[in-house]
Formats: C-alpha cells, sequence, structure tokens
C-alpha cells in the first residue's frame, strides 16, 4: 500500500509546505506500514527530484509533458492513474489553491472521504479522525473518514519536521492526457518577493496609516522580517495598496506565524481573515482598539513613533544573534 | 444557454460561534444566516452581469439545504435569477453535497456552474471542483474575472504568488472570489419580484456518509494581550523570539 503526495513546485524549486506534505504523508505511512510516493509535474533535475526522499518519500515520479499551466481536470485524471499503479489509498495535498482544487476532485471521482484544511495527524484510536479549521479560524472539527480511500489536505505551516538521511527512487513518465486550460498571461510577485498566501510573516497596515505615502516605514518592517504586506479592506478601497494585500471576510484569508497589525482597528470581519495566525502583535494608537482583544501583544502608540523603533529593535536583534 | 450558481448559507460573521450537545453541534440559537459572501458579491452577481449583456439567457440558483435555508434563497433571487431550487437535505459533506448537485445537473444541460471559493463556515474550497469531478466538466478555481465569447472562456485566477489570464471552454464549473463583480444590494423591484418567482423543492437522489463530523473544539481562548510601551520594543522583540518562537 502507498501514500501518494503532490507536490507543488515553482520555477523548478519546492517550497516548504511541500516538505511539510511529505513528512505528513511519512508520519502516516509509519502506522499503516506504507510507501510514501511523491508526485510532482514539469522537469527537475535529479538532485531536486532525490530531495523529497530526505523528508520521507520512498519514490517520486515525475509527470513529464504537459506544459506548466495548472490544469486541475488533466492533473486530477494524471494523479488517479498512479495511485492505481502504487496502489494507493490516502492522498495528501496542501491546502492551497492547487492542492484544495486537486484534493476535492480526485475525492469525488473516487467517492473517497475527503478533509480539506487538517491541522493534525490523523487520530486512529477510534477509526480515522482528522481535526480541521471550520467557522474561518473560530473553531475547529474532528472528522472522521468512513471509507477506505482518503483524501487530506494539510494547512501549510502547522507541522514541525525536520529533513533527515533518505533516498527517493525516482520515475518519470510522459503524460498524455487532454489538456483544457491554456495560459494567457502570467502575472507573479517579483522574484524575492514573498506572496501573501504562503508567506510565515505578515506586516499589515490599515487607515491608520493615513495614506499610501507612509507605506515606506511597513516595508522596511516587512524587508527586516522577510514578510509579505497586507491590508485592511478600506486601505486597498482606497487604492492606497493593491487590492490582493486586502484580507478578511471578503478577501484573502491568511495563516502566518506572525501577523503585525498596524492602525487597523480590529472589525470583525478584518479578523475572520487573519485569526488564524499563530501569533497577533498589534500597534495601535487607541487602546481600547477592539483588535487588542484579538492580540498575543500589543504597543499602545503612535504608529508612526513605533514601527520604526521596532524595526530598530529587530535589527539590533538579528546582530545580536549573528 | 444556462448557468447554475451554487449558494450555501453561512453564519453571519458577527455570529457566536459555540457548540451544543456535547459539542457535536453548531448552536444555531440566535445565530443569523447570510448568503456566503463568495457566493452572493461573487458568483451570483457575475451570472447576473452576463445575463444582462446578453451572454447567458437562464440563471438557476440552487443550494442543498433544509427549510431554514428558504431565507437566503429569497434574498438572492431579490438580486437575480430566474428560478430557484432546494435539495432538501442537512449535508456537510463535501462528497455529498456536491454528488447531489451533480444529479440534480446533470441532465440540465448547463454550461456554466459557479460557487464560490470557499464556504466561510466550512471552508473546505472543495465543493465546485468535487462537482466538476462528477460531470466530467472543466474546472477553474479561485476566478477572480470571468468573460465569455460562444463556447470560449477567458478568465483570471489566483495563483501561487499572484495572477494569472488564461482560457479554457464550456462546460465548466468555476469558483469565484473577489474581484469577479461589484457587490450588489436587491432594490424594491428585486424584492417584489422574488416573492412571485419559482423555488423548487427537491428531495435528495441518496444520502452519503463519507465523513461525519464527530466532534467540535474551540480553540484556547487567548490569555489576553501582553503590552509593551515603547521603551520596551526590545522586550517584545525577545518575546517574539523566545516566547512566541516566531522570528
Ligand atoms: C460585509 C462586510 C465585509 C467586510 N470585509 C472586510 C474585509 O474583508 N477586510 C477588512 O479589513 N474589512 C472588511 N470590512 C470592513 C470592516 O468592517 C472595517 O470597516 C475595516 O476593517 C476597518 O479598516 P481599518 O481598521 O483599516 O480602519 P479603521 O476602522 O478606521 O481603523 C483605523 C485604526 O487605526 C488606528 N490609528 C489611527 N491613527 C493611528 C496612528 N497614528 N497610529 C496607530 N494607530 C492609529 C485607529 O485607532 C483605528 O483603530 C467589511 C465590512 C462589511 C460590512
Ligand atoms: N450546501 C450547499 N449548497 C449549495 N452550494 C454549496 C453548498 N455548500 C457549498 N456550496 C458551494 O461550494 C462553494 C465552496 O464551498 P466549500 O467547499 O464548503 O468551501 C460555496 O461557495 C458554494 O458556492
Amino acid at each position: 500500500m502507498s501514500i501518494l503526495v503532490y507536490i507543488d513546485h515553482q520555477d523548478g524549486a519546492f517550497k516548504k509546505k511541500a516538505f511539510e506534505a511529505v513528512h505528513y504523508a511519512s508520519k502516516i505511512a509509519e502506522n499503516s506500514d506504507s510507501n510514501v510516493v511523491a508526485v510532482t509535474f514539469g522537469n527537475h533535475s535529479d538532485d531536486t527530484l532525490n530531495s523529497l526522499g530526505q523528508y520521507g518519500a520512498t519514490k517520486v515520479v515525475q509527470l513529464e509533458g504537459a506544459g506548466d499551466v495548472f490544469d486541475t481536470k488533466l492533473y486530477a485524471n494524471e494523479i488517479i492513474q498512479i495511485a492505481e499503479k502504487e496502489n494507493a489509498n490516502t492522498f495528501i495535498f496542501s491546502f492551497d489553491t492547487q492542492g484544495t482544487s486537486l484534493a476535492g476532485m480526485i475525492a469525488a471521482k473516487l467517492k473517497a472521504g475527503l478533509v480539506s484544511g487538517a491541522v493534525d495527524y490523523p487520530d486512529t484510536n477510534d477509526g480515522f479522525v482528522v481535526k480541521k479549521t471550520v467557522f474561518s479560524g473560530k473553531a475547529f472539527a474532528h472528522v472522521k473518514i468512513n471509507t477506505d480511500k482518503k483524501v487530506i489536505s494539510i494547512v501549510p505551516n502547522s507541522f514541525q519536521f525536520e529533513k533527515s538521511e533518505g533516498n527517493a527512487t525516482i520515475e518519470k513518465i510522459n503524460i498524455q492526457g487532454d489538456v483544457t486550460i491554456e495560459s494567457l498571461e502570467k502575472n507573479t510577485v517579483e522574484k524575492g518577493e514573498i506572496p501573501l498566501a504562503d508567506a510565515e510573516r505578515v506586516v499589515s497596515g490599515g487607515r491608520g496609516m493615513k495614506g499610501p505615502e507612509n507605506w515606506g516605514i511597513l516595508e522596511e518592517l516587512a524587508d527586516e522580517l522577510d514578510a509579505a504586506l497586507a491590508c485592511s479592506r478600506p486601505v486597498g478601497d482606497a487604492g492606497w495598496r493593491p487590492h490582493h494585500e486586502h484580507v478578511g471576510q471578503t478577501g484573502g484569508t491568511i495563516r502566518p506565524n506572525l501577523y503585525i497589525a498596524v492602525g487597523i482597528s480590529g472589525a470583525i470581519q478584518h479578523l475572520a481573515g487573519v485569526n488564524s495566525s499563530k501569533t497577533i502583535v498589534v500597534i495601535n494608537q487607541d487602546s481600547e482598539a477592539p483588535f487588542f482583544k484579538a492580540a498575543d501583544y500589543g504597543i499602545v502608540g503612535d504608529a508612526f513613533e513605533i514601527v520604526p523603533k521596532l524595526t530598530e529593535a529587530i535589527k539590533r536583534f538579528k546582530a545580536n544573534q549573528a | 444557454m444556462k448557468i447554475l450558481v451554487c449558494i450555501t448559507q453561512a453564519p453571519d460573521t458577527t455570529a457566536k460561534i459555540d457548540f451544543t450537545n456535547n459539542d457535536t453541534e453548531f448552536n444555531q440559537q440566535g445565530v443569523t444566516y447570510i448568503i456566503n459572501p463568495y457566493d452572493e458579491w461573487y458568483s451570483l452577481v457575475r451570472a447576473i452581469e452576463l445575463k444582462e449583456a446578453g451572454n447567458a439567457q437562464e440563471i438557476h440558483l440552487l443550494t442543498v439545504g433544509e427549510a431554514n435555508s428558504d431565507a437566503i434563497i429569497r434574498k438572492a433571487l431579490a438580486l437575480g435569477g430566474d428560478k430557484a431550487f432546494r435539495i432538501n437535505a442537512a449535508a456537510k459533506d463535501t462528497y455529498e453535497i456536491a454528488e447531489l448537485i451533480a444529479d440534480f445537473a446533470k441532465d440540465k444541460d448547463y454550461s456554466l456552474i459557479l460557487t464560490g471559493k470557499e464556504s466561510i463556515d466550512y471552508n473546505n474550497s472543495s465543493v465546485g471542483t468535487a462537482i466538476a469531478g462528477l460531470l466530467d466538466y472543466n474546472f477553474i478555481g479561485y476566478a477572480t474575472s470571468l468573460e465569455l465569447e460562444g463556447e470560449k472562456v477567458t478568465c483570471k485566477r489566483e495563483i501561487e504568488g499572484g495572477e494569472e489570464k488564461i482560457s479554457t471552454s464550456l462546460p465548466l464549473v468555476l469558483s469565484c472570489q473577489k474581484g469577479m463583480a461589484e457587490a450588489r444590494i436587491p432594490n424594491m423591484r428585486g424584492i417584489m419580484a422574488a416573492r412571485t418567482k419559482p423555488l423548487e423543492v427537491v428531495e435528495p437522489s441518496a444520502i452519503y456518509n463519507l465523513t461525519e463530523i464527530v466532534k467540535y473544539e474551540k480553540p484556547a481562548p487567548k490569555t489576553g494581550v501582553k503590552l509593551f510601551t515603547e521603551d520596551q520594543i526590545d522586550d517584545l522583540v525577545a518575546a517574539l523570539h523566545t516566547e512566541a518562537k516566531v522570528i
């Protein structure tokens, strides 16, 4: 039996969350005496493919010839074929744009029980139960999967894991399935910039920043922390920042390890998009701002004084660490 | 051409999230329900715009839910849409919802099926792609725009770290998010018209329990914010390192 993991990549490189998914699969494999088969599309060097072995993959299958357009239907059909060959009954994905799309389609086609957004390892004491987030981070549900085939997508940054020794065998297969999507244009963040959905740290600004010309101090803080930038809805609506940075009920949902909210009041619609963050730091001049109730750490004061001081403090901290 | 818009109800964002019956059931007491925001502002409004522009002839709305969903379906009809259906089932499992929708849709010749990118209660981002899998339609997830030209579809979608413009063909299931359309509010004429639009209740073709929720749990309450003064910023940074372990 085997556990199949889907590996998403960008520009040939695998991301941390891909290793995390392999690690998660290897944990399930340990308890069920299975192999871990990682499946990826595209063209990667053997070294890159083999690196998945260090996180627990026993085999890596590279599916070539599909171009680099993410095509849910094509990919799902190809993955199902590999799963049959490898006798896979459990499927692991990252909970992200590609992972959720594939997980849902594959689960439907195989009539497999699905848990989307897992935050813990399966509990097998009484059946197969996986904990997931519900109500936009306000609660968790323990979901029991009743089918033999199981599909799980995991929330990135939820699991601790380390690299170890290990090798994977590599198989490369040319695929022939029908392409259903053609790419016309791609706009991705500048190289080196961190995509918001993926960011482990986020610096976010609200109306308290007064205007777009004041974002420099947030950018400097974000640079120092390797953080991505986000904003509240009025900031996006006013055009101070691009709309894709807007988080909340009507914007993006993010789950970074660290969310620093500057000049944001903490309206419930804003919190809906960010309250799954592990640690929340709030900087606001109003000690009564509702955001402080949802925060772990806070500073009451003027953002224009505090933020540059925080940036300096982080520089000092990093210099001391070095 | 016919469009099917899948709509689900969700607790108002300000609703208190609580559980009863030994934490096995969501406590509906005092909860007001809204149309899941992605279904309302993005997929439904875009469908209405397409009809107004002459790209679509008929819009059907569909929800899988019990009788207490009728209110949000009427509200949706007040925005637009010609006819609504409710499949009478209290389904939470993705497969069950998607299979009931696919079974309903399979002989109705919808060229386009729209869903929201996620339900704000169960947050699965899965029902749309599952419907596509069952009907063997093409699927685009996390779409931020949609243009139709005959059988040809052009849209933008969110990808890792950015946006991609793509083309595909009908029949198609599309999951919609912000960018897709501008929010609308129903006007008096719409509200009056919605009262006489048909809302048909359909009994489920089968029940499935591929998954079940055995227990809910609330996150440990925040222990309270730790405040630092302007002069203690180094202490904050130290806490982020040693206590929170995030830097
Ligand atoms: C249906 C619906 C959906 C919504 N969806 C979203 C959503 O997805 N995302 C979202 O963000 N909002 C959303 N909103 C809007 C939300 O209700 C709030 O209005 C919004 O989040 C407020 O943005 P803000 O905190 O930037 O601005 P404000 O509420 O104006 O807060 C500004 C804050 O800055 C502080 N401040 C001012 N000056 C300084 C200074 N010099 N230093 C430090 N602090 C300062 C103030 O004390 C205040 O707390 C939605 C609303 C509705 C009704
Ligand atoms: N019970 C339901 N009835 C109709 N449509 C639904 C239902 N549940 C989910 N959907 C649709 O599927 C989308 C994604 O939901 P989910 O997979 O639960 O995140 C929603 O935005 C709806 O458009």
